[in-house]
């Protein structure tokens, strides 16, 4: 399980594995909204939790496609699932590949882009703890998605579309963790919401993922 | 005598030939009586005047739009666990349906919001959880018709339909957290002290009845429409192949 881990970072962080890709994508989109909406700071403040976590999820849809498509490809998907591994120990081992090369990176940076838009002081640290406890849950659910549609030529839009509603839930509560936070009211409530639905995709999801990888690789 | 029989395509077939018209003339009979029954002989609402007769329309639409999710559930279900062909192509069947009485309860929420809130949309919990569900709709929909293989289509589908209905929920419940909405609550629940008063509660009751047959009709419909490709998709393969 650790190599297989292993080599899914090592992919990653190599030249066109897509490491830092998602983290570009994220500075952008966070440097572009103030060019949208204004340089109002007051506005930028109010709006700033929900921006970075909007932010922080198309970052991670942006590099979900990676986490099973090129295995397909090149058939190390198949050897895979020969391999003694149970399939579910596969999608988890790539779906905690993707956050760590995608969603851990997403978190440690938010911060920063936080001081660019105008974040108050109390929000940081709900910033940082939201997307942390959250961030998983995208992953997961992504790699749910990506194995719906590993077999698909052109899967990369229709992953989009079955993904982004099942995001709802935990953008809602994970950026109204921020918005509590940054406005200093208590977050006690959504922020165990949001633990509730992280560790219940952790744990759940990776039995639907390795359920409809089988079918796909049947 | 069990209800699996009707697994078997052809009796499916066979049954809902017979059924499908008996089960259309009561849908239009239902929906004509109850909306010009709701329509031209219920009073105005002191309130709300005329537009409250949108509700013959918005409440059923609404209804069915998460009672088709439910019976794809189901049927989604019924495939996984039984793997019998016509539940999953019922299944596809029935979303399109489902779909667009979801966008029915829409449009006729906007039409009816223009006047009594003013705006033809608000980020309320429930309009924002049908709009959610339109979503889903829209994904399931799109999955079937983008994987070739039937069976594999039927397998991804229904765990989708499951996942999927686990989601939907969850947001239901998040929405609800994220905004205090304008909707009011539920005015036609059975266990419910307020209720509306029975001059519109009848013919409403007749309109919804209406829209559950017109929606088995439909899925009924469909259902045989997909068995039918299917066999005849069959059939060509083996031609091409003798």
């Amino acid at each position: 399980m650790s190599a297989l881990l292993l080599r899914d970072l090592k992919l990653a962080v190599r030249a066109g594995g897509g490491f830092g890709l998602g983290l570009a994508f994220f500075l952008i989109v966070t440097v572009l909204v103030p060019f949208g909406v204004g340089p109002d700071t007051g506005l930028l403040t109010r709006i700033a939790p929900g921006i970075l976590w909007i932010g922080a999820l198309l970052a991670c849809l942006l590099s979900l496609d990676r986490i099973l498509a090129l295995d397909h490809e090149d058939g190390t998907l198949d050897l895979l699932a020969t391999a003694p591994l149970p399939m579910e120990a596969i999608v988890s081992i790539k779906a905690l590949a993707h956050w760590i090369t995608t969603g851990l990176p997403l978190v440690l940076v938010a911060p920063l882009l936080g001081v660019l838009l105008n974040l108050p002081g109390p929000g940081f640290l709900w910033l940082v703890i939201s997307l942390g406890l959250g961030t998983p849950a995208l992953s997961v659910i992504g790699t749910f998605g990506a194995a719906l549609t590993v077999g698909l030529k052109r899967g990369g839009l229709l992953m989009s579309l079955l993904v982004l509603p099942l995001y709802v839930p935990t953008l809602i509560f994970g950026a109204e963790v921020a918005r509590r936070g940054a406005d200093g009211l208590a977050v006690q409530q959504p922020l165990l919401m949001l633990a509730g639905i992280s560790f219940g995709a952790v744990a759940l999801l990776p039995f639907a993922s390795a359920a409809v990888l089988r079918v796909n690789l049947r | 005598m069990s209800l699996w029989e009707y697994a078997n395509p052809v009796k499916f077939i066979r049954f809902t030939d017979r059924v499908l018209p008996w089960v259309s003339v009561a849908a239009v009979i239902c929906l004509v009586a109850g909306l010009v029954w709701g329509f031209f002989f219920t009073p105005d609402d002191y309130r709300q005047g005329s537009t409250v007769k949108i509700f013959y329309l918005h409440v059923p639409a609404a209804l069915m739009a998460i009672n088709a999710w439910l019976m794809m559930l189901v049927a989604s279900l019924i495939w996984i666990v039984r793997r019998h062909h016509v539940s999953a192509l019922a299944a596809r069947a029935a979303a399109p349906i489902g779909a667009t009485m979801t966008v029915i309860g829409l449009a006729t929420g906007a039409i009816w919001g223009q006047p009594m809130w003013g705006t033809w949309w608000a980020w309320d919990p429930r309009l924002t959880s049908f709009l959610i569900l339109f979503l889903f709709y829209l994904g399931y929909i799109a999955l079937w018709e983008a994987i070739e293989d039937d069976d594999t289509a039927a397998d991804l589908t229904s765990i989708l339909c499951l996942v999927g209905s686990v989601f939907a929920l969850l947001s239901r419940y998040a929405v609800n957290f994220w905004n205090q909405g304008l909707h009011q609550p539920a005015s036609m629940s059975l266990d419910a002290e307020e209720n509306v008063a029975d001059v519109f509660w009848y013919p409403a009751l007749v309109c919804i009845a209406g829209f559950v047959l017109l929606f088995i009709a439909l899925v009924f419909l469909r259902t045989q429409t997909e068995i039918r490709a299917r066999r005849t998709k069959a059939l060509l393969t083996r031609e091409r192949m003798g």
